[in-house]
């Protein structure tokens, strides 16, 4: 089956905090057919975010099918606070990375 | 007043300068107010324990001064949230000597300037714990016990829409504030106004990151709200933008958890009903949001605690070998490090860039790591003494690392610097918690001076 990587599907892929210990992770798309077609496909997941960033499913704070803005975003707990010393990336600005890459099928 | 309408020129003030052009366009649309929030917790802990700004003191001139002219031109006020990043008493105090100071300069007609603190006592913040107060953790944490309150050096609280609405009914005419849920910088005036919470704290929620919520992205550009009785309108003022339902949807997302609830010292606004509907080329009308009160009214502390002080080293990996065995090289030099100072009583970090340097054990390709790697260590102890000897060690040893079979026998590691620096303290976030109030001005109180000649 052909497939397409989500940095071609997607308007927008970020990751910030939320907040000290949270990162929030936002998958936008530019159309509601795009966003359903993501969505039917089963790729963006707790399960397959889990697999993809290798944490246990308790780190994930909130995932959400967001309708209204044709988006799917979910939240991880961090393993330590924003700013802690030895923490890279201070405003969890990229982190998103490894989702440009998600196959999804086209039908 | 059948509608209220503020312009909000930057979504951090001073961060970034604001952007001249659309600001100008939105002082010529004639608002109500003009506002903006100035803080930030991703600036990370270090600025509210040493008490200190990330923002350069000439950009937050810069805004203050566009804004109070503003201001002072139209006859309107003014409301600044979260001064100088952390909103601690220092940065309110800097904030209303700057707009003092810049009323001198420019002559401006005496005003009434009003501003309030955030920060709060450790020992009174003992006091009340010891009354049988549970501080509540956030996300979550556990509840605060008397170690980690030891261990903090500044704690702020998070202002709602009250200490605003003080200032207000006071008929202030610019307001300076001290830490500040961004919402509420805008909300408050809507509410003092007669407008409905839902829509108002709607208004704040659109309005705080300023263009955030425009398209095509561009930051520090000027956007537009009004409130009426049951809607809320948002405009793009820079010629090239455009709030559209998909950019104003999609800020309702930006740095919150969930993208339908947001929560303010005293409810939560929840916007899971919120219908969005472009009105013209520019504008975006949002209904259905609706407002919550809480149970029980509780406002969230921020507290920052030292760690210690900091010595930073790099150095560079270009043999695969070595690469491929690069936490042996991080094991050697961490025994050496140990030798000298035992255990505990230090921090020691390694940043391995190219392999997993900003993911750490989240990258999913951190055994593919590249051709060479850059590596940063971080030296942290009580004193700058020791943390330079322990991020001294903790580089240096690196380059005497024994592997079994590596060929290069003249040095495990590249240096591009043969010393270690000085860097800022450490801190951490000790406190991320929530404690509940009687009044909701407790721990802000207001103050009202006067500016200008």
């Amino acid at each position: 089956m052909a497939t397409r990587k989500l940095s071609e599907l997607a308007k927008t892929v970020r990751s910030k905090n939320a907040g000290v210990n949270l990162i929030t992770f936002d998958i936008i798309f530019s159309d509601r057919s795009t966003y359903e077609l993501v969505k039917r496909a089963r790729v963006v997941t707790r399960e397959t975010v889990c697999a993809l960033y290798r944490i246990p499913p308790e780190r994930i704070a909130d995932f959400v099918e967001f309708d209204p803005g044709n988006a799917i975003k979910f939240t991880i707990y961090r393993s330590r606070p924003s700013g802690s010393p030895g923490d890279p990336d201070i405003f969890g600005a990229q982190q998103y990375a490894p989702l440009l890459d998600i196959e999804v099928p086209d039908s | 007043m059948r509608s209220l309408r503020i312009i909000c020129p930057n979504g951090h003030l001073g961060f970034a300068p604001l952007r001249v052009e659309s600001f100008r366009l939105g002082v010529a649309a004639h608002p109500d107010y003009v506002a903006a929030d100035s803080g930030s917790d991703d600036v990370g802990p270090g600025p509210l324990g040493t008490d200190s700004s990330t923002s350069p003191l000439a950009w937050q001139t810069h805004d203050l001064e566009a804004m109070l002219l503003a201001s002072r031109g139209l006859g309107v006020p003014m409301i600044i949230g979260s001064a100088g990043d952390t909103g601690a008493d220092s940065r309110v105090d800097l904030y209303v000597r700057i707009v003092k100071e810049l009323a001198e300069k420019h002559r401006l007609p005496r005003f009434k300037l009003g501003y309030f603190y955030s920060e709060v006592d450790r020992e009174e913040l003992r006091r009340r714990m010891r009354r049988g107060e549970t501080l509540a953790g956030l996300e979550g944490h556990r509840a605060l016990d008397e170690a980690e309150l030891d261990a903090t050096e500044r704690i702020v609280a998070m202002a709602g829409v009250h200490p605003f609405i003080e200032l207000l009914k006071r008929s202030a005419d610019v307001i300076i504030g001290g830490r500040s849920s961004d919402s509420c910088v805008f909300a408050a005036p809507a509410i003092h106004h007669g407008f409905p919470e839902a829509e108002a704290y709607y208004l704040g929620k659109v309005l705080e990151c300023a263009s955030f919520c425009a398209e095509p992205y561009g930051g520090k550009e000027t956007v537009l709200g009004e409130i009426t009785a049951d809607a809320v309108e948002v405009t793009a003022m820079h010629p090239a933008q455009r709030c559209t339902v998909a950019s104003v949807a999609g800020h309702a997302m930006y740095e919150r958890a969930n993208p339908y609830f947001e929560h303010v010292a005293g409810g939560t606004l929840d916007m899971s009903q919120c219908r969005y509907e472009q009105v013209s080329e520019k504008t975006t009308r949002i209904t259905g949001a609706r407002f919550r009160h809480a149970e029980q009214f509780r406002v969230k502390l921020e507290g920052a605690g030292k760690v210690g002080e900091r010595y930073v080293g790099m150095v560079g990996i270009r043999d695969p070998y070595t690469i491929a065995h690069v936490d042996e090289v991080i094991g050697w030099a961490r025994d050496k490090v140990r030798e000298r100072f035992g255990e505990t009583g230090y921090e020691l970090h390694y940043t391995v860039y190219g392999r997993d340097g900003i993911m750490g054990e989240m990258e999913p390709m951190r055994e593919r790591p590249a051709h060479e790697l850059c590596i940063l260590v971080q030296g942290v102890a009580a004193t700058a003494e020791m943390a330079e000897e322990v991020c001294m060690i903790g580089t240096r040893q690196m380059f005497y690392a024994r592997l079994p079979d590596v060929k290069g026998s003249a040095g495990s590691v590249a240096l591009a610097l043969d010393e270690v620096l000085h860097a800022s303290p450490a801190y951490r976030w000790t406190i991320n918690h929530t404690l509940r109030c009687d009044d909701p001005l407790e721990l802000f109180p207001t103050h009202m001076t006067a500016a200008g000649v």
